[in-house]
């Protein structure tokens, strides 16, 4: 018997229940974004009207689909260039981090290790607006006293890799710090001993066993900036990502169904992502 | 003797990216916005220092309204949120079996993997006036005509806890998981009835999971921008949205700067508050992945 349980009859149900309903919570809105992709009519809403694929393929007004919409088709692109840039960056730097925190000793490392932590409590319209206004000054101090035009610190492509950059290297740096904790020093020195060379026990022994952890801290990395909202918002130029391009959507022209497919593209890639991070983790317990 | 010098150039060299990241991209952003805050525009080009920027926070009721507004609301959200969140944490964590508790545990995460904007966009199509609980109500009959159910507090917060239950599922599970089922037995052998074995041992126990999913639910919550705006309209007040509008909108970036500072320090002040209560460290309760 399980004593953590309900053990009376009525109980049971109720908790049930009440996991139940959770879970339709939890699944509503998404199935509701989701299912309209594909209904035959301009509205977002009921009544159904057939199933069709013109959402997403569509080319005729005013069913024209996202995979024939430019600007959500630049938006799409841009989100891609800016995730891959920064879950590499990303990467780099937190597996730097991760070595740091993990084998070195040095002075105020509890003290820096809460400054690595603090970009993940820091609000993100607030990290935002820091670095806007930081890499304005920086252009602005450039154009008064230099004469020079530093177009790239002004709102951007660059300013949102900054941006999002600035909380996801917290976010890789734990991912990967996890896995080196379990690292056996022990087969470093082994190797050590064998006569091999420090950069050949890193490229050898240790990279190889953190490659599971820097792959998922590169899928969870571009996830997170591609569905990146707040920090984003600040940044972005005319080169907007992909939830800038469709919240602007949203808020001006009002929503027609192509969001919808808009939704289920961005549902079904985070999902396949998400298996794919989740497969790399199985494969580290596996070993 | 080289190989000291070996291991100083690596400290150095591992340090330099950590250090360029926390100062460029942390730190002196954070100052510059300090900085900003603290200088109050006359003209084109005239400042001039001191708290003036702050001194009209207080002195325009909107503005402090806003603030404690959203501070309550997040307060409300992270209350209902651990109420929500800790009967399907329980489960997952102690009555579940090996192999579901896996699968509800991934569904429980499938909604992170979600953009905010998808999931608010799925309950403006939920909600709104022509949105599907409105017609179905009617099509049923309980109504007469659409019922627009956005644009009000209970929607806001009921949206804002739908993206932050999460965050707190996850840390009550991984601590309620190493609970172990005799602390409760032995609860019930002494006598002590379920809400007592409830109140003088599961919740005890499970303190520091509370703590850090409150602290996250929390920051969350009070920086969150979509869901207030989107689900609340026009009227949503929030203090996210306030400093969006000075900066973007109204190009005021001394106010818009001064409100991102009260933000900020306002919600430190919670967190550090939450964590002085109950004995907690930053570190051990939001980096224990």
């Amino acid at each position: 018997m399980n004593v953590a349980a309900p053990q009376s009859t009525v109980l049971r149900m109720t908790y049930n229940t009440y996991l139940l309903l959770f879970f339709v919570y939890l699944a509503a809105p998404l199935v509701a974004a989701g299912v309209f992709a594909f209904n035959d009519s301009t509205f977002s809403a009921l009544p159904w009207k057939g199933f069709t694929l013109d959402w997403f393929f569509g080319s005729t007004d005013p069913k024209v689909g996202m995979f024939n919409d430019r600007r959500l088709l630049r938006g799409m692109t841009n989100s891609l260039y800016i995730g891959i840039i920064v879950s590499a960056m990303a990467v780099i730097v937190g597996t730097c981090n991760a070595f740091l925190f993990e084998r070195k000793q040095f002075p105020f490392k509890n003290v820096l290790y809460i400054l690595m932590i603090i970009p993940l409590v820091i609000p993100g319209v607030i990290l935002g607006i820091s670095i806007l206004v930081f890499a304005s000054m920086i252009a602005n101090g450039a154009e008064t006293s230099l004469n020079l035009d530093l177009a790239f610190l002004r709102p951007g492509m660059f300013l949102v890799i900054l941006g999002q950059f600035s909380f996801l290297t917290t976010i890789t740096s734990l991912v990967i710090a996890a896995r080196l904790r379990k690292f056996d020093i022990s087969l470093e020195e082994a190797a050590l001993n064998l006569g091999a060379s420090r950069g050949r026990v890193l490229a050898t022994v240790t990279l190889p066993f953190l490659a599971p952890a820097l792959f998922s801290a590169f899928v969870v990395g571009f996830l997170i900036s591609f569905e990146n909202f707040n920090t984003t918002l600040m940044l972005v130029g005319s080169d907007a990502p992909l939830t800038i391009t469709m919240y602007d959507r949203m808020v001006k022209v009002g929503s027609t169904p192509v969001l919808n497919a808009v939704s289920v593209f961005l549902m079904v890639g985070s999902g396949l992502l998400a298996v794919l991070s989740v497969l790399a983790q199985r494969n580290r317990t596996g070993e | 003797m080289l190989r000291n010098d070996a291991t100083k150039l690596s400290l150095i060299l591992l340090m330099t990216p950590f250090i360029l990241w926390i100062v460029l991209l942390i730190i002196l952003p954070q100052l510059g916005i300090g900085y900003l805050s603290l200088r109050e525009k006359l003209g084109p080009n005239d400042y001039k220092f001191g708290f003036a920027n702050y001194v009209d926070f207080l002195q325009e009721p909107i503005y402090w309204n806003t603030l404690l507004r959203t501070a309550w609301m997040s307060i409300l959200v992270t209350i209902l949120s651990l109420f929500v969140g800790f009967p399907i944490a329980y489960y997952i964590a102690k009555i579940a079996r090996r192999r579901s508790r896996a699968a509800l545990f991934l569904l429980c995460l499938i909604p992170l993997w979600v953009s905010d904007l998808v999931r608010a966009f799925g309950w403006i199509v939920l909600l709104r006036e022509t949105g599907i609980i409105s017609g179905a109500l009617q099509s049923v009959g309980l109504i007469e005509g659409p019922v627009e159910l956005l644009y009000n507090d209970v929607t806001v917060v009921i949206g804002l806890i739908y993206t932050v239950v999460l965050f707190m599922i996850v840390p009550l599970v991984s601590t309620l998981d190493g609970m172990d089922n005799s602390l409760l037995e032995a609860g019930y052998n002494l006598g002590g009835s379920r809400f007592t074995v409830f109140r003088m041992i599961v919740v005890p126990y499970a303190m520091p999971g509370i703590v850090a999913g409150c602290i996250i639910t929390f920051m969350l919550t009070a920086g969150s921008y979509l869901t207030p705006i989107l689900l609340g309209g026009k009227n949503s007040m929030w203090f996210t949205e306030q400093i969006y509008d000075q900066f973007i909108t109204r190009y005021n970036w001394e106010a818009g700067s001064t409100f991102g500072v009260l933000l900020l320090v306002f919600t430190s002040f919670v967190v550090w508050l939450g964590l002085r209560l109950t004995g907690q460290n930053l570190a051990s309760t939001v980096a224990k992945d």
